[in-house]
C-alpha cells in the first residue's frame, strides 16, 4: 500500500501548492486592485478615519472635516453648502465623492505622492496623518453676488479671470446642500439624495459646467469674430438692412426681433452687433459659410470638454448645417449649444487680446502644515482671433454696452464691454435669456457669462433686462465697484 | 517501514514540550497583539489565560508521554498552535463585535472566545479520553459496521424531526437541551474507522480485475456496488442536508482509500467520472449549487456582488487589503466579511497576518497532514495505514475545500477551519482526530521489535471467515 500513499502525499503536495500560489495571486498580483476596489469598505474606513484636508475660498475653509464620537471618526461639513455645491461637490459614504473632493481626492485624503515626504515623517513620529488642502481660485464676492441674484431662479454663471482663465465665481442655480449627502447615516443620506435627484428644478446638475443652452444672440460674437478674421469685413463693413432675410431652399424668412430694419442709418458691422440684427448676420452667417463659423467656434473653445479639474461637457457647433442652418447657427440658435462656462471664455478671450486660456478652479496645494506644495501655472490653449480683430470686437462690445442692447451693463467709471442674448428654446416656453460681458474694456479683470433659463419667468425679455443686471454685480463684486 | 532503526535518538516527548512552549509563546503573543492593537494594553486576563493553556496544552503532553511516548513529536504542538490562534483571532473578533453593538446601541452579542476556550478544553478532554481508551488502533477494526451504523446515524441525525435544525440553509445541526451540534464532524471520524475497516477486508475482492482497457485494469462491474453506494449517499448529504463541503469531502476520502487500498488506477477513475457526473446532476438539478457556482464565477459581478458574493468578494478586498505582511493583527477590519469567526475566518488571518501569516497557517496544516502521511506508510498493519491516511487526507481535503473557497480557487462549499474556526463540534471531533493519528504513529514509530508478523494477515483471514 505504500505506492499508493506516496502518490496520495503528492497529491496533497500538489493540493496545497495550488492553494499556496492562489494566495500569493490574491495577496501579491491583485492585493493593489483588490484593496482599491471601490466597493471595499475598509478604504472607506481608512479615509474617514483620517482628518481629510479643507477646501478654501481665500482664507476661508468651505469643506472641512470635523471630528466626531462616531464610528467614522470625522464629518465633512461645508460651510455655505449650496453657495459652493457646483465646486465642493460632496463626499458620501453612499455614493461617493464629487467635484472637487473626487477630483483632488489624493490630495485631500493625504495619499497623493506630493505629500510624500510629509508621509514618512508622520509614519517615523506616530502622528496620524493629515490631508493637504485645496485652495480654490473663487472670489467669494462674486461668488455670492451671483447666487444671491440667482436665487429663485434656474440658470448659472461663470466669470474668468481673463488674463489666467481662473475662475472667479461658478454658480449654478437652483443648488443644494452638499452637507445632506455626505452625512454618517446611510439612510438619511439615501433618503436626501433621492429626493434631490427626484425634483424637477434638478438641484444637483451643474448648470454651469455640465448644462448646454443654445446660446442665442451672444455667438453673434463668434460670428462677427469670423468675419474680422476673414480679412473682408471691418466694424465698418455694410451689412445687409433689410427687414427679413429670405432663408434659401425654403419658404421659411428670418426676421429682425424689432420686425423691421436693422437700423434708421447706416448699417455697419458694428451697429448690427449694437441692435443684435438677426438678418444681418443670419446673411454674414450664409456669405462666410458654415465651415468658418465652425472653425471660429472651435478656436474659442468649442466641440471639447474642459477639465477646471471638474469636468465641463463640451459645446457644440452643428456638423453639416444645410444653409438655412447655417443662417440660424449664426445667430446661436439651431443645433448650436453652448455651456456657460464657454461663452464666459468666448469673451475672456475676446478680452486677452485674443489668447484663449485654460479654464482652473484649483488655485493651489497646500500641505496639512499649510506649505505650499503647488500652485496651477495659468496655460493657455490656442489664439482664438488676432489681437487686432480682439480690439475691434472690444470697442464694438463696448457700444453695445454704451447704447445698444446691453445697457444694463453699464459700471460707473468702467468701461464695460458686453453682449445680450436672447435664446429661442422652442415648445412654447419663454426664451433663455443670457449676458455675456468683461470690465474694464481697457484692462479687463474679469469676464463674465450669465444666463437666466426662460427668463427667470418673465414672458417676454431680452438678456439685457434679466441677464444683465446680475453679470453686473458680478463685474462690480470683482472690481471691489 | 523503518521506524527509528538508527538506534536512540532524542526523546520525541522532548522535542514535543520545546515545540509546545513555542507554541504557548505564539497563542499568548496573537492574544496580547489583540489586545494591544484594540486598547493600547495588554489585556487583564492575559496571565490567567496563558496559565489555562499552558494546563491544557500540558495535559495533552503527559497524557502523550504516558500512553503514547512514541507518538509523533509535531502533531501536538502544532494543532496547540492553530488552536491558540484561532482563539485569538476569535476573540479579537468579539471586540469588534462588542464596539460595533455599542455604537449601534444594540446589545452586545456574547463572546464566542470563552465558548471556544470551553470547547478546546472539552477538546483536550476527548484528546486524552480516546488515548486512554484506545490502547492499540487495531481494536477499532473490531467496530467496522458498528462505526457504518453510527457514522451514518449521526449523518442522518439533522434529518429528525424534532432534534434537527437548519442554520443558513444547511440541515447539518442538532439541538438537544439548548445545545446546537453538527454531528457531521464526529461522522467524518467515525466513517473513516468504517472506510479503513471495510477496506481492509475487501481490500483482494475489489482489486480483482475484469478487463483491461488502455492499459488500465477495470473492476468487475459487481463490485462497484460500495462505490455507489458511497456516490450516492455522498450526493443524498448534499441533497437533503445541503452541506456541499461534507458531501464533497465524504467522497473524496472514500475513493482516495479505495485506491489505496486496491492500489488501482481505475477506482480512481470511476471515482474521478463518478463526482464529474455526480456534480453534474447537482449542478442542473438543485437551485443551490447554482447559486454556488454563479457567485464563484461572477463573484464581482454587480449584480451578485452587494448580494450573493457579498461574503465572498468582502473577503477576497480583506485579503487584498492585507498584502503581503497584514494589517497586523487587531489593526484590519475582518469583521465586514460575514462568518468571520467560522467559514471564513481564513480571510481574517489573511488580512491581518498578510499573506506571510497565511502561508505559515498554511504549512502548519500540510506539517500535519505529512505526519499523517509519513505514520500511514509507517505503521505497520492496513486497518492502521487506512485510517492514518484517511485521517490525514482528510484534513488536507478539508483545507483545500475551505481556503479554495475562499480565496475563490474553487466554488465556495462551508466547511469549517480545522482547529481555528469557531464551533465546538468541530473543534472536538479534531481534537480526537489527532488522538488517533497519534495514537497510530505512537506504533509506526515505536522501536520494539515487532509483533508476530502474521499477525495482519491472521486477522484478515478472521474477518474473511
Amino acid at each position: 500500500m505504500n505506492t499508493p500513499l506516496r502518490r496520495l502525499s503528492v497529491a496533497i503536495v500538489l493540493l496545497f501548492g495550488l492553494l499556496l500560489l492562489n494566495a500569493n495571486y490574491l495577496q501579491v498580483v491583485r492585493a493593489k486592485a483588490l484593496h482599491n476596489d471601490s466597493h471595499n469598505p475598509r478604504l472607506i474606513a481608512e479615509e474617514y478615519s483620517r482628518e481629510r484636508g479643507p477646501i478654501l475660498v481665500g482664507p476661508k475653509p468651505v469643506a472641512r472635516s470635523v471630528a466626531t464620537d462616531d464610528r467614522l471618526k470625522y464629518l465633512r461639513q461645508y460651510a455655505d453648502g449650496p453657495l459652493y455645491a457646483p465646486a465642493t461637490g460632496f463626499y458620501s459614504l453612499v455614493y461617493g465623492a464629487s467635484g472637487m473632493e473626487q477630483e483632488a481626492n489624493s490630495i485631500l485624503a493625504g495619499t497623493d505622492d506630493s505629500l510624500f515626504v510629509r508621509r514618512i515623517v508622520d509614519l517615523l513620529t506616530g502622528a496620524q496623518p493629515k490631508g493637504g488642502s485645496v485652495a480654490l481660485t473663487l472670489d467669494a464676492a462674486a461668488q455670492k453676488a451671483a447666487y444671491d441674484d440667482l436665487r429663485g431662479r434656474r440658470g448659472a454663471v461663470v466669470a474668468l479671470d481673463p488674463s489666467t482663465g481662473a475662475i472667479l465665481a461658478m454658480v449654478s442655480s437652483p443648488s443644494y446642500d452638499p452637507n445632506l449627502i455626505s452625512g454618517h447615516d446611510p439612510a438619511k443620506v439615501r433618503a436626501n439624495y433621492d429626493r434631490l435627484s427626484n425634483k424637477a428644478s434638478r438641484p444637483m446638475l451643474d448648470r454651469a459646467l455640465r448644462q448646454t443652452y443654445p446660446p442665442g444672440s451672444t455667438f453673434k460674437l463668434v460670428t462677427a469674430a469670423a468675419a474680422l478674421e476673414s480679412g473682408r469685413y471691418t466694424p465698418d463693413s455694410h451689412v445687409d438692412n433689410a427687414p427679413l432675410l429670405d432663408l434659401p431652399q425654403t419658404s421659411a424668412d428670418l426676421p429682425n426681433e424689432n420686425g423691421g430694419p436693422c437700423t434708421s442709418g447706416t448699417a455697419t458691422l458694428t451697429v448690427a452687433l449694437e441692435n443684435s440684427c438677426n438678418v444681418a448676420f443670419g446673411k454674414l452667417g450664409l456669405e462666410l459659410g458654415d465651415d468658418a463659423l465652425r472653425a471660429q467656434a472651435q478656436k474659442f473653445g468649442f466641440d471639447r470638454a474642459f477639465e477646471v479639474p471638474i469636468r465641463s461637457v463640451a459645446s457644440h457647433f452643428p456638423e453639416d448645417p444645410n444653409l438655412p442652418q447655417t443662417a440660424q447657427s449664426a445667430i446661436g440658435q439651431f443645433d448650436v449649444r453652448a455651456t456657460p462656462l464657454q461663452m464666459a471664455m468666448v469673451v475672456a478671450a475676446i478680452a486677452n487680446r485674443g489668447v484663449l486660456m485654460a479654464p482652473y478652479l484649483q488655485q493651489e496645494v497646500r500641505g496639512p502644515d499649510l506649505s505650499i506644495i503647488e500652485t496651477t501655472k495659468p496655460r493657455t490653449l490656442g489664439t482664438a482671433v488676432s489681437p487686432q480683430t480682439a480690439a475691434e470686437l472690444t470697442a464694438m462690445m463696448v457700444k453695445v454696452v454704451e447704447e445698444g442692447t446691453g445697457t444694463n451693463g453699464q459700471i460707473p467709471g468702467v468701461s464695460v464691454a458686453g453682449k445680450t442674448g436672447t435664446a429661442q428654446t422652442g415648445g412654447g416656453r419663454s426664451p433663455h435669456a443670457w449676458f455675456v460681458s468683461f470690465a474694464p474694456a481697457n484692462d479687463p479683470k474679469v469676464a463674465v457669462a450669465v444666463i437666466v433659463e426662460n427668463g427667470g419667468g418673465v414672458a417676454e425679455v431680452t438678456g439685457n433686462q434679466v441677464a444683465g443686471p446680475i453679470a453686473n454685480d458680478v463685474m462690480r463684486a470683482v472690481l471691489h465697484k | 517501514m523503518s521506524a527509528r532503526s538508527s538506534a536512540r535518538t532524542r526523546n520525541p516527548r522532548t522535542v514535543e514540550l520545546a515545540m509546545l512552549v513555542f507554541s504557548l509563546v505564539v497563542s499568548m503573543g496573537a492574544y496580547a497583539a489583540v489586545g494591544l492593537a484594540h486598547d493600547g494594553r495588554l489585556p487583564e486576563g492575559m496571565f490567567g489565560y496563558g496559565v489555562g493553556l499552558a494546563v491544557l496544552f500540558g495535559a495533552a503532553h503527559v497524557t502523550l508521554r504516558r500512553f503514547a511516548p512514541d507518538a509523533d513529536p509535531l502533531l501536538l504542538p502544532t494543532v496547540t498552535t492553530l488552536n491558540g490562534l484561532g482563539l485569538a483571532m476569535i476573540h479579537r473578533l468579539d471586540l469588534a463585535y462588542a464596539d460595533k453593538a455599542h455604537q449601534l446601541g444594540h446589545p452586545v452579542p456574547s463572546a464566542a472566545a470563552p465558548a471556544q476556550l470551553t470547547w478546546t478544553a472539552v477538546g483536550v478532554g476527548l484528546f486524552v479520553a480516546v488515548l486512554l481508551l484506545v490502547r492499540d488502533h487495531r481494536v477499532l477494526q473490531r467496530f467496522t459496521y458498528t462505526a457504518m451504523l453510527l457514522g451514518l446515524g449521526l449523518l442522518l441525525l439533522p434529518l429528525l424531526p424534532v432534534v434537527g435544525g437548519t442554520i443558513n440553509g444547511a440541515k447539518i445541526w442538532v439541538r438537544v437541551a439548548g445545545f446546537s451540534f453538527q454531528p457531521g464532524e464526529l461522522a467524518k471520524i467515525v466513517l473513516l474507522v468504517f472506510f479503513a475497516g471495510y477496506l481492509v477486508a475487501k481490500r483482494d475482492v475489489l482489486a480483482l480485475a475484469s478487463r483491461r482497457v488502455a492499459g488500465i485494469d477495470l473492476p468487475r462491474a459487481r463490485d462497484l456496488g460500495p462505490v455507489i453506494v458511497a456516490w450516492a449517499a455522498s450526493l443524498a448529504v448534499l441533497v437533503f442536508e445541503r452541506d456541499l463541503g461534507t458531501s464533497l469531502l465524504f467522497f473524496g476520502v472514500f475513493i482516495a482509500l479505495l485506491y489505496v487500498a486496491t492500489e488501482r488506477l481505475s477506482w480512481l477513475l470511476i471515482g474521478v467520472l463518478l463526482f464529474a457526473f455526480g456534480s453534474y446532476l447537482a449542478y442542473s438539478l438543485f437551485g443551490h449549487v447554482q447559486e454556488r457556482v454563479d457567485i464563484w464565477l461572477h463573484a464581482f459581478a454587480p449584480s451578485n456582488i452587494d448580494s450573493d458574493s457579498y461574503q465572498l468578494v468582502q473577503g477576497l478586498f480583506g485579503m487584498g487589503s492585507g498584502g503581503l505582511l497584514g494589517k497586523g493583527l487587531g489593526l484590519g477590519r475582518p469583521d465586514i466579511v460575514p462568518y468571520a469567526q467560522t467559514d471564513f475566518i481564513v480571510a481574517a488571518f489573511g488580512e491581518e497576518l498578510g499573506l506571510t501569516g497565511l502561508m505559515a497557517i498554511l504549512l502548519l496544516y500540510a506539517i500535519v497532514v505529512q505526519r499523517g502521511m509519513r505514520t500511514a506508510i509507517a505503521v505497520r498493519d492496513s486497518f492502521g495505514k487506512l485510517l492514518a491516511a484517511g485521517l490525514a487526507f482528510s484534513v488536507a481535503l478539508q483545507v483545500f475545500v475551505v481556503v479554495g473557497g475562499v480565496t475563490r480557487l474553487i466554488p465556495l462549499t462551508g466547511l469549517t477551519m480545522p482547529f481555528l474556526s469557531y464551533g465546538g463540534s468541530s473543534l472536538v471531533a479534531n481534537w480526537m482526530l489527532i488522538a488517533l493519528l497519534a495514537r497510530i504513529s505512537d506504533a509506526a514509530r515505536r522501536p520494539a521489535p515487532p509483533p508476530a508478523p502474521s499477525l495482519e494477515d491472521a486477522k484478515t483471514q478472521v474477518v474473511r471467515l
